[in-house]
This record gives C-alpha cells, sequence and structure tokens, in this order.
C-alpha cells in the first residue's frame, strides 16, 4: 500500500503575497495619510523617511548598539522565566497543594501591571541587566506556566494508562508521554510569552537603563527630538518581536511538526 | 495444545467435569472490584468472581454493558487492585503490570507523534532494549501483522483496521505468553473483524500463548475460544463457564455447525436469563 509522507510543506511561495500585498496597502494608506493630511515629520514622518533613518541608524551604529542590549535581556528573561514557568506549570497540573499554594499569587502577580512593578524592580536590582531579565521573566512566567499546566493536565489519560500497563517509570511517563503530549500546548504559551519579553524588556528600559531600544525611544523623543529615529526603532522592536515569534514557530514545527 | 483441563469455578456446578488445572496460570478467588460513585456510594463492579485459565488456554469473557468485564481484565492486567479477594499469576500475587502479560485496549492508544514502528517498539524503549536489537524485533513484528509497509507512516495516516494491529503487535513486543484483549475489534466493521480474528489465531499470535478476550459477540466468543465465561450484569458474577466443542484451528465456516448453534443459544440463554 502506498501511503502518503509528511503533509506538504505549509509554506509554499504564493502564501507570502497576501502578506506583502497587505504591506503594500498599509505603506500606501501611511503615505497617502501624510501627503494628503499633511502632518509635520515630527508628529508622522513620511515612510521613506523612516526608512531611511532605519538605514542610516543601522550604519551608524546605533540601533545595533542598543538592540544588542534588549535581545541580551529579553533572551537570558525569556530563557530563565520559560524555564521555570515549564517546570511550575507541571507541578500546578500534577500537584493539588501546590496549586492551591501558588496560584493566588501567581494571578496577583500577573494583575498587577508590569508597568507599575518596574520602577520598584529597577530600584531592587538596579540599572543594569538584572532588573531587565527580572521584569521580561516575571511577564513570560504567566501565560507559560498556564499553557504548560493546561498541556499537561489535557495529557490522553488512556495514553497514561497505557505508559502505567508497560510499567513505565515516573521519568518515561514525564518524557515519553506527558512532554510530547503538552508540548503543543507549552509552545502556545511561549508564541505568547516570546513577544511579551520584548515589552518586559522596553518597559524594565524605561524604569531606568543606559541602554537598549526602550533608552533610545525615550532618547528620540526627548532629547534628540527625532521622530523619524522613533519611529525607526519602534520598527527595529516589532521586527525583533515577529523575528523571535518566527523562530519560537520554526522551532514548534520542528518537534511537533511530526503529527 | 488445547487440551487445557477446564477450570474450576466453584459458583457454576454446572460444570462439574471441572478440576483445578495443575498448569493453571490466571487463578481469580473472590474477586471484588467497586468504584466510587455519587455521594459516598460505591459501583459494585465485580462481586466475587473466581475463575483459573490454564495455559495455552484461549478464554472469551462475555456479558452485558457493565458487566464489569473491561474491569476483569484491568485487575489480570494488574491496573487495577481488587478490594477483596486476589488474583494470581503462576501463582505469585497480581501487585502490578508484569511484562508476561500483554494488553490489548478496546481503542488503539497509539502515540500520536511517534511513528508506527516507533509506537511498536515504545515496550522495547521502556524496557531499556538495545538500539540493534529492537529494530530486528519491530520488523519482526510489523511484517507479522502486515505493517511493513506503514512503519513510517504517522498513525492519524493509518486505517482503524491498520492502528489496531498495530496495537497488537506494540502488545506482543516484550513476547507475552498472555494476551489480554479488551474488545479489540469491536470498532471495526464485521467482515474485517472476522478477517482479523482468523488471524489473530493463525498468525499473528504465537502458538501456546494464553488468551483472555473480552467481547460482546457471541459468535466472537465461540470462534476464538476454548472457554467462553458469561458474566452478569452489575454487580459482574460468573454465572456461565461454557466449554466450545470446536477442533483447532478454527475456520469461519465451522460456525455454522450444530455444536457452535448449541453453544450460542446456551450463551445467549444465560444472557437473556441476565437481561430478564
Amino acid at each position: 500500500m502506498t501511503l502518503a509522507l509528511r503533509s506538504t510543506p505549509p509554506a509554499r511561495r504564493s502564501a507570502w503575497l497576501p502578506a506583502l500585498a497587505g504591506l503594500a496597502i498599509f505603506v500606501l494608506a501611511w503615505k497617502a495619510i501624510v501627503v494628503v493630511l499633511g502632518y509635520p515629520t515630527f508628529v508622522l514622518p513620511a515612510p521613506e523617511l523612516v526608512v531611511g533613518r532605519l538605514v542610516s541608524a543601522w550604519a551608524d551604529g546605533t540601533i545595533p548598539r542598543h538592540a544588542a542590549s534588549t535581545l541580551l535581556e529579553i533572551g537570558l528573561g525569556f530563557g530563565a522565566g520559560a524555564s521555570s514557568a515549564v517546570i511550575v506549570g507541571y507541578l500546578l497540573a500534577r500537584s493539588p497543594l501546590v496549586e492551591q499554594v501558588i496560584s493566588p499569587y501567581l494571578v496577583a502577580a500577573q494583575a498587577t501591571p508590569i508597568l507599575a512593578l518596574a520602577p520598584l524592580l529597577a530600584l531592587w536590582f538596579g540599572p543594569g541587566l538584572t532588573s531587565k531579565v527580572v521584569i521580561c521573566g516575571l511577564i513570560v512566567f504567566f501565560p507559560v506556566a498556564i499553557a504548560t499546566m493546561v498541556g499537561i493536565r489535557s495529557v490522553d489519560a488512556r495514553l497514561l494508562e497505557l505508559g502505567r500497563s508497560l510499567r513505565a517509570t515516573r521519568r518515561q511517563i514525564l518524557v515519553t508521554l506527558e512532554i510530547p503530549g503538552a508540548l503543543p500546548s507549552i509552545f502556545g504559551g511561549l508564541r505568547v510569552g516570546v513577544t511579551l519579553a520584548v515589552v518586559g524588556a522596553i518597559v524594565g528600559e524605561w524604569a531606568g537603563a543606559e541602554r537598549g531600544l526602550g533608552v533610545l525611544v525615550n532618547l528620540a523623543r526627548g532629547s534628540l527630538f527625532d521622530t523619524p529615529l522613533l519611529f525607526a526603532t519602534l520598527l527595529t522592536i516589532a521586527l525583533i518581536g515577529i523575528g523571535l515569534y518566527l523562530i519560537v514557530v520554526l522551532i514548534e514545527r520542528a518537534l511537533v511538526g511530526v503529527r | 495444545m488445547n487440551d487445557a483441563t477446564l477450570a474450576a469455578n466453584d459458583a457454576i456446578p454446572a460444570v462439574n467435569d471441572a478440576t483445578p488445572a495443575a498448569t493453571s496460570r490466571i487463578e481469580l478467588r473472590d474477586v471484588a472490584v467497586s468504584f466510587p460513585a455519587a455521594r459516598r456510594d460505591r459501583l459494585v463492579a465485580l462481586d466475587g468472581v473466581n475463575l483459573s485459565i490454564a495455559a495455552g488456554e484461549i478464554v472469551s469473557l462475555i456479558g452485558p454493558n457493565g458487566s464489569g468485564k473491561s474491569t476483569l481484565l484491568r485487575v489480570l492486567a494488574g491496573l487495577l487492585r481488587p478490594d477483596r479477594g486476589e488474583a494470581r499469576l503462576d501463582g505469585e500475587k497480581i501487585t502490578g503490570p508484569d511484562p508476561r502479560i500483554g494488553l490489548v485496549f478496546q481503542d488503539p492508544r497509539l502515540l500520536p507523534w511517534r511513528t508506527t514502528a516507533r509506537n511498536v517498539s515504545y515496550p522495547l524503549e521502556l524496557a531499556g532494549w538495545p538500539r540493534q536489537a529492537t529494530e530486528g524485533r519491530v520488523r519482526e513484528l510489523l511484517d507479522r501483522v502486515g505493517l511493513r509497509a506503514a512503519s513510517e507512516s504517522a498513525p492519524s495516516q493509518l486505517s482503524g483496521g491498520m492502528r489496531q494491529r498495530a496495537a497488537l503487535a506494540r502488545s506482543m513486543a516484550l513476547e507475552p505468553s498472555i494476551l489480554l484483549l479488551d474488545e479489540p475489534f469491536s470498532a471495526l466493521d464485521e467482515l474485517t473483524r472476522e478477517r482479523f480474528d482468523v488471524e489473530l489465531l493463525r498468525s499473528w499470535t504465537r502458538p501456546g500463548t494464553t488468551i483472555v478476550v473480552v467481547t460482546h459477540s457471541v459468535q466472537e466468543a465461540i470462534f476464538l475460544a476454548d472457554r467462553v465465561i458469561v458474566l452478569s450484569e452489575r454487580p459482574g458474577i460468573v454465572v456461565a463457564d461454557l466449554h466450545v466443542p470446536l477442533p483447532r484451528p478454527r475456520s469461519i465456516d465451522r460456525l455454522d455447525e450444530a455444536a457452535v448453534s448449541a453453544t450460542a443459544r446456551e450463551i445467549r440463554s444465560h444472557l437473556g436469563a441476565i437481561a430478564a
């Protein structure tokens, strides 16, 4: 019997066309608003001005320098936050005691706006890297922990019984059944988490930092009064968000895509 | 090899040629199982089941829904501890799942993220088999159930029958000498099920395997088994233990014989008595 192998690759070239068309419409509309309504550059710069400033700020090293710090904060914060969240999420799913003790704090921490918490954390951890990593980690923690908990709880009980009937150890059940079973849900949390990590880094930088894209936003708006640079920085932040999101999606495809 | 002696069942004096088999592999004594139900009540699934199954014997368990057939199988598989009484395997008390026993569930329970081959190799992986030995064993198992061509397919790409054959191959990975089957082919159409029953006896299982199969089909119960055990509705007890007067190897044509219809009539009368 012939059996179809893996399903066809999801991203054919034509799949990019709608996205590109959407981008073209967005840029054209932007340009039209600038031309028709005649906004001055310091309020709404034209798209080509922003792109020009983006290129120059990349070329003279302004954006790369700031972006490097922000990326480092995101990487460390997301890594620490997500990995601890996966562990806690697992415990939440499997231990009613842990859930009862921890979940009120978890929800309270999530309900408190990170914007309000950031100055306090900056005070505690100083203006350096640590405070941003902590803020990133905190903001990533909740969605990943909840997604992991839901994912572990949704693992098919019939498969767990199968594992038991084959005398799988606790560890084997975790590695061969619970983690693969929960993976799609965990990745759902990671997708949300990675975009929030970008927000966390910027907010953390606003609360006090010497370098980073958040700092550059403040500089461009305030002392430099360079609105095109502000837009170029925002664009960079957005692109970082999209890029990181895509990386998570690609890893997800590699790990989960087989089913 | 199927000259297994009929085993004793104290509750059924009708089976008077029964002698406790010396070669008995599975022994249930007064097994009772109940589950928590609403308001401190307990639902009694099995209430004092006695049963002994000899080596190489093939036994069908039949009964109405809620007669505790699957519960009984779970006790044998070591997945469920009885509230009362005991279950023994080769004379030792069953305290948990045992590698001598292979279990096939009603649904295939394949891991959806693994290929057919990696599903079949799963028990070997858990048991820590080396890779080389695993590969050879898996190839042999897939050949036996006719799934070699589908070895790299995901379960979602297999038909219902193929999935259940993969599950069967998986249950035999560790070469269990006892196979427990919980309505293994009940989700398949009747023609496929008949064909699978024939293959199960002829080529899928190794000769000499002790088999306990739960079914709700009278025909299937007779076709497969040396003995048909009829369980009553909840709480489940053994209401009949019938010998199947059919030689082996079995073929579908023989299901028309008079002896078979007599046995079927007897099973139905026991089932009917329960329903009444």
